[in-house]
């Protein structure tokens, strides 16, 4: 009997999903190739002294980036430092404890916050946010407001306001992605410690401990989704370069600078950094989302193909 | 205390924990859709909807432009990323031993991961720089960029939902793989897939910082994909960081358009799906 070539399976219909397959691979090595290409004179400009370097002036020429991955690793340490319990919390009640009635509704209303666009929770920040954070800093006794980490003028806009804008922002992506993996922890983990006479806690604690390497990927996907966001930060961060241990100060993020700067750059060294920035960016979130997805998939192998979405399309069926 | 009494004092301090923590989320959650609307609807007006803004110092105005160019922008995304996602998502189901289909799905749950104001700095690299200025096009291509591996990995997951027996039949009856493919499986998941297509634009609808050195923003009526074009959220930006109070007012009505506009689709998206599983079932 003759086999079938592959040629045989018509070439027309392979190619029409060939190309555009190959153009969202292509996409992403593009996207890595150009911004590669247009830092390249910062790069050899500054070498690997740009990341510790704590001078920024564009009307000098001088660039030093370290003022901006302190802002955006201080702000989304302390953004995960929140959303991880809470969305730990969120998953755990809503897989275990949450009544069969009120689960449907409580997973949309804590996927809602996903939906609503990044430019809005920047205006509430603005308006409703920093004057919260500005009573707060005045209500808070002398005594603490000399501590290092609460020094400064009460100003609102500050690294505190940003990462409490960029905690509510990824808690849907981190608790969806842990209801996934608890939900991919095998029926007998949960019975077995109830058997050996378990409380609902102590049970708990074993789907947790079995679901731990997943966890620490889903939280790993939100630190991602906090280092790449980008209006809501720019708006209440307060925009000033200067790295400080104070969440009171205002500071300044990598991706704020690139929306900030971008556009008005008009010397090619200043265009090069920012985009040395993106790059940098690029590669930090290409990493973080490399292995979180691998702790992931390692975890909920079967589950994996509803993961790599947002929780709003994953509930697609 | 007895052993037995602390644990299950623990065991409810704990799933007490769990509670507050869903309290927590739903807090800011509440008051940001209560400020929004709030605000938004005591500075919102038949004008806001057919006016472009206003100078400093003149009030009313609206940002009717700025409606239309989120609309175009949205129409051009979708025109670029429907196909290449629906052909590159097909591309995966059919041909899932070509060592090319985990490097698109790969590729699509990194691009999906992105930082959105990377996709502005690429696209302006590729489209605003050769061609000389900010455009409505080079707006549209970000905002496709960001579409894409939403489409792809929907249409995936969709395609293998449809029932072997379908694509079978239509194989056994001759039709090639291509014909098949089009003419009987594609159908029976479109309706998933348009659902899905909508999803993606209420996600990117909402985004402003692919646009902010792609479409730019404009201030006057413009429906030239050429040239810099404004957006409801470019809008809300610029107005929110200005130092004035009416402009303050348009940002809060423009934001409650947005967050209608991208929860309708996105609650209508859903509502769909939800009828679609119902009826698989």
């Amino acid at each position: 009997m003759r086999r079938s070539r592959p040629g045989r399976t018509d070439g027309v219909f392979r190619l029409l999903t060939t190309v555009p397959a190959l153009l969202v691979v292509g996409l992403v090595a593009a996207i890595g190739v150009v911004l590669c290409l247009d830092a390249r004179l910062s790069i050899a400009a500054f070498g690997a002294g740009f990341w510790t370097r704590t001078d920024w002036d564009p009307i000098a020429g001088q660039f030093g980036a370290f003022p901006f991955i302190w802002g955006t690793l201080y702000s989304s340490g302390l953004a995960l430092l929140i959303a991880a319990p809470v969305s730990i919390g969120i998953a755990v009640f809503l897989t275990d404890v949450c009544p069969h009635r009120l689960r449907a509704p409580l997973v949309f209303l804590t996927e809602l916050l996903a939906a609503i666009p990044s430019i809005v929770y920047g205006l509430w920040g603005i308006f409703v946010l920093v004057p919260a954070v500005r009573l707060l800093q005045e209500a808070l006794p002398p005594r603490i407001r000399a501590l290092p980490l609460f020094e400064g003028p009460t100003v609102g806009v500050s690294l505190l306001a940003a990462a409490l804008v960029l905690s509510v922002m990824v808690i849907p992506y981190i608790s969806s992605v842990t209801r996934e993996v608890l939900r991919a922890v095998p029926r007998h983990q949960w019975e077995g410690a109830y058997a050996l006479g378990a409380t609902r806690w102590e049970a708990t604690r074993v789907a947790l401990r079995y679901a731990r390497v997943g966890i620490v990927g889903a939280v790993m996907l939100g630190f991602g989704r906090a280092v790449g966001e980008t209006m809501a930060v720019t708006m209440v961060i307060g925009n000033s370069p200067q790295a400080s241990w104070s969440v009171f100060a205002p500071q300044y993020t990598m991706a704020a600078v690139i929306a900030n700067e971008f556009a008005e750059a008009v010397e090619d060294l200043h265009l090069h950094a920012l985009v040395e920035i993106g790059l940098v960016l690029f590669t930090t979130t290409l990493m973080v989302n490399v292995a979180s997805r691998a702790l992931i998939w390692q975890m909920s192998r079967d589950r994996r193909r509803r993961l790599a979405q947002c929780p709003v399309a994953a509930e697609t069926p | 205390m007895p052993r037995d009494l602390r644990r299950r004092l623990v065991s409810t301090v704990m799933t007490s924990l769990s509670a507050l923590s869903v309290l927590v989320a739903l807090v800011p959650l509440g008051l940001l859709l209560f400020f929004v609307a709030v605000q938004g609807a005591a500075a919102i007006s038949l004008d806001f909807f057919t006016q472009t803004p206003r100078p400093v110092g003149e009030p009313g105005g609206g940002m009717g432009n700025a409606i239309v160019g989120t609309l175009i922008l949205c129409g051009t995304a979708a025109l670029i990323a429907v196909p290449i996602g629906v052909l590159s998502g097909m591309f995966v189901v059919e041909f899932p031993q070509s060592p090319l289909a985990p490097a698109v799905r790969f590729a699509a749950d990194t691009l999906n991961g992105v930082p959105s104001i990377v996709v502005g700095i690429f696209v302006y690299a590729i489209a605003v720089e050769p061609t000389g200025g900010f455009s409505a096009m080079a707006g549209g291509i970000a905002l496709g960029v960001m579409m894409i591996p939403l489409i792809t990995r929907t249409t995936e997951e969709l395609l293998r939902l449809v029932p072997a027996s379908l694509r079978e039949g239509a194989l056994a009856l001759g039709a090639t793989r291509g014909r098949a493919v089009l003419t009987v499986v594609l159908p029976a998941a479109l309706p998933g897939i348009v659902t899905g297509v909508m999803l993606a634009l209420a996600r990117v609808a909402g985004e402003t910082a692919p646009l902010l050195f792609t479409a730019f923003g404009n201030r006057f009526w413009s429906t030239d994909l050429t040239e810099p074009i404004g957006a409801l959220t470019l809008q809300v930006y610029a107005y929110a960081i200005s130092p004035y109070d009416d402009w303050h007012r348009q940002a809060w009505a423009g934001a409650l358009v947005l967050l209608a506009l991208v929860l309708g689709c996105s609650l209508a998206a859903r509502a769909a799906t939800r009828r679609l599983e119902r009826m698989h079932r």
